[in-house]
């Protein structure tokens, strides 16, 4: 695949007249079938995909999450849970753990935060390098869930912009799953943007 | 008039609520025998002996609380030396508004005692630190949660809360949901004070203060340690604590009986059956009341699946910081069975809030016993396989011996329970010391080690596995006895759903229970259990209303992370880490 050509695609193939680019069958990850053996046959190369650069990008940050948990209570044991070996979450490719908010896009914020550490998530939130994702996972990190109390977050989105909500106290790992999937899903399609 | 005739004629025939009445319990006679004796003992006028509690009681004077202690201590035929508990009460109508209390437990002769103090708003307490070491971090949380300062405190400043918090969050004025927020600006330089044995030392090497956590692999949960180094040495270290505080206790105070258990799973969350037991017979306690044997049953069998699973998790991660990754996965798949056994009894996974007050929420699943045994055959393999891999391999033995001793002495000061107390050589176990369950009909041992390190307190916990699977194998031979799960008592137990629909007084005593809660006796009572870190303790204040007046929480992990600092004095850094991993420091039971 010629590297240097893919940032303007509609160099390489000629348009059928009246479609602007991007608008066309080839929107997406991948042209269409008959789009592209029509292409092959033009061109005459035999592999080869065409697309949007903002695309593809978006299909490699999908399929490759780094997170940071930002595990305090009891969600951040379902945390392990999920990337240990039962549920395994090498599957959809975001067992690479991390530590640190510079070397992480997802943030995964596993359990009760409270005042005291308000600050604290603030910080790594900020910390983390663009293009950066949050999950709120549980009922505490999404709304304080039952500690209506005098030391207690009432939902992280007080502090920091949120993705994926889980619910669940705490959400099961197919949840969590589950949610990680849709997050995914909401990066492949281009929704996220932050500046 | 014709429903209260109606009422009357239900087939229950057990006691009416007696929730004004005063609370009188069983051991009571006993106590208050025993405690005539010991204050024949100290034969100190500050001591008042305070009749009719379920341990011996005493009202001491505030300002010669210091002695007393140091009598009960230091008694040859007593031996008070493990402090269990210190904290407070408020009573805004009284004049001494506040009340402090000390448990202290002696191994010598299984006892326990408690010493009430009582303190008026702005009067302070001589401070005991000096006495029990464990005391520092308890006098502290008292202070911050009620304002009682302690005279003499090296360190008085706040514990759970944090810095820009205002007011005293337990007492019984305070909003329980009136928040302070902290800004970046209001978090105070945490400066660790250099131990004194290591501060002459004029050596080369730069200092340099290192900040761990709270965010940070190593700091399991949400832990902060700021350090300061010599080289490599740590000469000076100071623990935050609080970035989990939820605030359990005032939240009991504001829901019903019933509604405290899912607060009570959320405590020690490896293992949450545990702390459901504590609770719920803390308030049967409380009631007079004994679950039937079926739930009994269970709750031993659950609660021993549970310690397991805790035990796990502990060594699995603490090999995590050690650079073992394969143990903790391999070690979870056993104990995910564990969780879906919980999940079939329950239909919830990690935290299954499965116990009642008075037995259990359903019955369990008709396979309960079969997958028990399934689990119970399939665990000594996996524990069998780790012990192996790592027992033998000469990196985690360098890493493990020696590293993080404390010795037994210290341990006791501190107030160490559990496996890190056993680790030490001292055979203190909840369930053999003062059996509940029917542990005492089990034939079982608890698992000593001596050295008092990280390697030490692996052994234990390996040991105490393979004793958890021998109670469950006797359990599961045994059978489960038949009957009810849950008592026969419409004061306490919801009545069943299909009489609730069909009968008239089932649909009240529905009603009245989901209203007005379990109304207990006015007193008090104090209950513990081996939870998975040490002895778990819950004391339950009734004033006869549905609401507890006062819950408390004796959290294992509280008083072994205040130990941290002094046992990893003069260590290097990934000493500290292994260390912290062994001592398995569970962030919601240590800021409740």
């Amino acid at each position: 695949m010629p590297s240097q050509k893919i940032e303007s695609s509609e160099t390489i193939i000629r348009r059928k007249a009246g479609v602007a680019p991007g608008e066309g069958p080839e929107k997406g990850l991948i042209t269409l079938p008959g789009e592209a053996v029509r292409e092959q046959d033009e061109l005459g190369g035999n592999s080869y995909l065409t697309t949007r650069l903002e695309t593809m990008v978006n299909w490699a940050r999908g399929n490759s999450l780094w997170p940071l948990p930002f595990g305090t209570a009891c969600c951040a044991i379902e945390f392990m849970s999920m990337v240990s070996s039962h549920y395994d979450i090498a599957r959809f490719g975001a067992e690479t753990v991390r530590f640190s908010p510079r070397q992480a896009d997802m943030l995964i914020v596993a359990g009760t935060i409270v005042d005291k550490l308000a600050p604290v998530l603030k910080k790594i939130y900020e910390q983390m390098p663009e293009p950066k994702y949050v999950v709120a996972m549980g009922a505490c990190a999404a709304s304080g869930g039952f500690y209506r109390a005098y030391h207690v977050v009432q939902g992280i989105d007080e502090i920091i912009p949120v993705d994926i909500w889980v619910p669940g106290c705490p959400p099961t790992p197919d949840g969590l799953m589950y949610a990680i999937l849709k997050l995914k899903e909401k990066i492949e399609r281009g929704d996220i943007q932050r500046g | 008039m014709s429903t209260l005739t109606k009422l009357s004629a239900i087939p229950y025939t057990g006691p009416a609520p007696t929730n004004r009445q005063p609370y009188v319990p069983v051991e009571a006679a006993v106590a208050d025998a025993r405690a005539l004796e010991i204050a024949a003992k100290i034969n100190n006028p500050a001591m008042v002996h305070e009749a009719g509690q379920d341990l011996p009681a005493f009202l001491v004077e505030r300002e010669r609380i210091i002695e007393v202690l140091v009598a009960l201590k230091d008694h040859a035929d007593l031996r008070f030396t493990l402090p269990l508990d210190l904290w407070g009460v408020d009573y805004p109508n009284r004049d001494e508004r506040f009340d402090v209390i000390y448990q202290l437990y002696s191994l010598k002769n299984n006892e326990r005692v408690r010493l009430k103090v009582r303190v008026a708003d702005g009067q302070s307490v001589p401070t005991s630190c000096g006495v029990f070491r464990a005391f520092d971090w308890f006098e502290r949380e008292v202070w911050d949660m009620f304002g009682v300062t302690f005279e003499g405190h090296p360190n008085m400043r706040r514990i759970l809360t944090h810095d820009m918090f205002q007011g005293h969050a337990l007492r019984k004025d305070y909003d329980p949901a009136q928040r302070w927020l902290l800004s970046e600006k209001g978090i105070a330089r945490l400066v660790p004070k250099i131990d004194p044995r290591f501060a002459a030392e004029d050596t080369d090497s730069e200092r340099v203060t290192l900040n761990l956590g709270p965010s940070h692999p190593a700091m399991h949960g949400t832990l902060r340690c700021v350090v300061t180094l010599d080289g490599e040495t740590i000469i000076g270290s100071e623990q935050e604590i609080g970035y989990l505080h939820r605030c359990f206790e005032k939240m009991a105070e504001t829901h019903t009986y019933q509604q405290v258990i899912p607060f009570t799973d959320r405590l020690n969350y490896c293992s949450a059956v545990i702390n459901n037991v504590g609770y719920c017979m803390t308030v049967e306690k409380l009631l007079g009341l004994e679950a039937p044997s079926r739930a009994q049953h269970v709750r031993l069998m659950l609660s021993e699946f549970y310690r397991i699973a805790d035990h796990i998790v502990c060594i699995g991660t603490n090999l995590v910081d050690l650079g073992a990754l394969t143990n903790f996965w391999y070690l979870f798949q056993p104990r995910e069975e564990i969780i879906a056994l919980a999940e079939s009894c329950s239909g919830a996974r990690l935290l299954p809030t499965y116990l009642r007050i008075g037995g259990l929420a359903v019955d369990v699943p008709d396979d309960f016993l079969a997958n028990s045994q399934r689990i119970v055959n399939m665990l000594p393999r996996f524990i069998d396989e780790v012990e192996a891999l790592i027992m033998k391999n000469r990196v985690f033995r360098d890493r493990a011996e020696g590293v993080g001793i404390i010795t037994a002495d210290d341990a006791i000061n501190f107030g160490f329970t559990g496996p890190c107390l056993r680790a030490t050589g001292i055979p203190f176990d909840v369930r053999k010391a003062s059996p509940y369950l029917g542990y005492e009909t089990y034939d079982w041992d608890v698992p000593v080690a001596d050295g008092g390190d990280t390697y030490a307190r692996f052994l234990v916990r390996f040991e105490e596995m393979r004793q958890s699977l021998r109670i469950l194998q006797q359990a599961i031979d045994r059978g489960l006895p038949s009957g009810p799960v849950i008592v026969d008592n419409p004061y306490v137990a919801l009545p069943p759903k299909a009489k609730v629909y069909n009968e008239m007084e089932s649909l009240i005593y529905h009603f009245k229970l989901i209203m007005h809660g379990i109304q207990p006796p006015v007193g008090e009572a104090y209950f513990q259990v081996e939870g998975g870190n040490g002895e778990l303790g819950f004391h339950v204040i009734s004033d006869g209303t549905k609401n507890p007046y006062r819950v408390r929480v004796r959290p294992p992990c509280f008083p072994i992370f205040a130990a941290y600092g002094h046992i990893i004095m003069g260590q290097t850094i990934p000493d500290a880490i292994a260390t912290l991993g062994s001592l398995n420091i569970i962030a919601g039971e240590l800021d409740h």
